[in-house]
């Protein structure tokens, strides 16, 4: 129980450009980030090295019309025949993408798989949007008392302002830092900080003659209402991931086999994935997700290591809130000490904890079904020193943690260089 | 067997006639909102119907600014947000709802506020809202 019964190694990873592409649907992002990941593999890899495939995917079905994803991308990159199976968890359907390509590997059925996910969400007007995701949550309990998705986050929020004492200050900085972060990743769909868009705010304003407010700094900018508008109290348009187009593929194989592949693989030594009660009213306790618990306990076991040894991670920051509460789950920082830990710049990219290297799903981008593969693109990065100017340096273990709905769904994975 | 089921068609049926039900699990007194129709802890469905009193206090909110396409219908807007909350009743479970209270003042709002039940009429159906007495 609790182990694998042969290791994998990650031996490839590759992502599109993250982004708003009307021009493209979901095939075009899916091949770019395949031929990406091909790429990526040292001593080169062959499609049929590859045996199966597993496609993390949400709601294609809503956003571009198109169901039945998994053969389709399939078909695109050359893999067909060979089986493939679509994932979903909503948010974290790439995230349980990676845990059944494990599975896959681990069982004996397969020696190489890619794992992959794809959303393309900026074909429909925003509302439309907001319903479809709104479909991760509870449409029966939820919706109809007039939950949005931020909405919940923002629940959660105020739930844990009240219990803990974070404060809104704290949200705002786990925002600036992404930014941060996100500004020296190329593929991000922000690659810019938030100092530098109050800045082109400035620019844009004075161009047209218009007064310019006198913003004393980046955190007074994001309390300006109109630059920085409510979405769902506490929570404004800069505590919120957007809406984007993206793909992002992986290479897993059964650690015998990875160095045929490369000298430097990426160990997954650890796999976890929980649920929760699917509504918050059903949760004895709002301010924390009891699967991204349970996901992180079954990894840290399977992997042998504490939340101290961690050195780089990718956490599900959908909304600012989340970043923090994902921190506190994974055992980083005590309950309620996550959003101190943001504002002392503790998950800095030079803090003891980097967190959201990438930029998180705040700058890079939150295509939803594609971001749980997405960050493990980030780690297998960082791990083999390849992250350029956002290295952390001399990292060898990360984690990964991807979050689907408002916690409905999680998964927690470890890698070691 | 419960007459009618626990379904959510009867939980908004009940609402119409201003009842909030849920179920009561017979074997280990568990109380389920909204009405479950199989005891996840006994897993047993022999479970009764129980009206709940609809006292108790807010545990968490939020005053929605953008609003989705239903409550945008029901003249939600940017200027004209609304809070959502989840109420924790005095007899145990939580339940999600309208809080009506001033939506342009969500710092205003305080987490333990007591709060009653209002049965809010929205189109052909009946929502659950809450509102301090």
């Amino acid at each position: 129980m609790g182990k694998l019964a042969r290791g994998v190694a990650l031996i490839g990873a590759g992502m599109s450009k993250f982004g708003a592409f009307p021009d493209k649907t979901g095939r075009e992002l899916f091949v770019e980030a395949y031929i990406d990941a091909l790429n990526s593999v040292d001593k080169g890899i062959d499609n049929k090295d590859i045996e199966a495939m597993f496609l993390g995917n949400f709601s294609s079905d809503i956003f571009e019309g198109q169901g039945h994803n998994g053969p389709l991308m399939a078909d695109w990159v050359g893999l067909t025949p060979k089986p493939v199976t679509r994932t979903e968890g909503a948010c974290a359907s790439s995230g349980i993408a990676i845990r059944a390509g494990i599975l896959a590997i681990a069982s004996g059925l397969h020696d190489v798989v890619c794992v992959s996910g794809m959303e393309k969400m900026t074909d429909l007007p925003t509302s439309r949007v907001t319903d479809a995701l709104a479909a991760a949550s509870d449409v029966s309990y939820e919706f109809p008392a007039g939950a949005t998705f931020p909405g919940l986050y923002a629940a959660i929020a105020t739930a844990h302002m009240k219990k803990y004492g974070t404060t809104i200050r704290q949200l705002r900085m786990v925002g600036i830092k992404n930014h941060n972060n996100g500004k020296l990743n190329p593929k991000a769909q922000f690659p810019i900080t938030i100092k530098e868009l109050m800045e082109r705010r400035i620019a844009k304003l004075k161009e047209k003659g218009e007064p310019v407010p006198s913003w004393r700094d980046e955190m007074d900018f994001l309390e300006d209402p109109v630059s920085n508008p409510i979405v769902a109290w506490p929570l404004r348009l800069y505590d919120c991931s957007p809406i984007t187009d993206g793909a992002a593929v992986l290479f897993l194989a059964a650690e015998e086999v990875a160095k045929k592949f490369t000298d430097t693989p990426i160990h997954i030594i650890g796999t976890g994935q929980g649920s929760a009660p699917f509504a918050l009213h059903n949760r004895p306790d709002i301010t924390s997700l009891i699967s991204a618990r349970e996901a992180a306990k079954m990894a840290y076991k399977m992997a042998g290591v504490d939340p101290k040894d961690i050195q780089v991670a990718e956490v599900h920051d959908c909304f600012t809130i989340a970043e923090i509460v994902a921190t506190e789950d994974l055992g980083f920082f005590k309950p309620g000490e996550g959003g101190k830990a943001a504002e002392e710049g503790l998950t800095a990219r030079d803090g003891e904890k980097p967190i959201n290297t990438s930029g998180g799903l705040k700058s890079k981008g939150h295509p939803v079904g594609a971001s749980g593969a997405a960050q493990a693109v980030e780690i297998w990065k960082q791990l083999r020193g390849e992250a350029g100017p956002r290295q952390v340096p001399g990292v060898e273990l990360g984690l990964t943690h991807n979050v689907g709905g408002t916690g409905a769904t999680c998964a927690v994975h470890i890698y070691r260089r | 067997m419960l007459v009618p089921e626990a379904s959510v068609k009867s939980f908004y049926n009940f609402l119409k006639e201003k009842k909030i039900m849920g179920t009561k699990c017979k074997d280990c007194g568990e109380v389920y909102l909204p009405p479950r129709p199989l005891c996840p802890k006994c897993i047993k469905s022999n479970l009764e119907w129980v009206e709940l009193e609809g006292k108790g206090k807010l545990v968490a909110f939020t005053s929605i600014a953008v609003a989705p396409t239903h409550m945008l219908n029901a003249g939600h807007s940017r200027d004209n947000p609304y809070v959502y909350g989840v109420v924790k009743l005095d007899s145990g479970p939580s339940i999600s709802g309208l809080i009506l209270v001033d939506a342009k003042n969500p710092e205003k709002i305080e987490i333990g506020t007591r709060v009653t039940a209002e049965f809010v009429k929205r189109d052909d159906r009946v929502i659950l809202g809450f509102k301090p007495p």
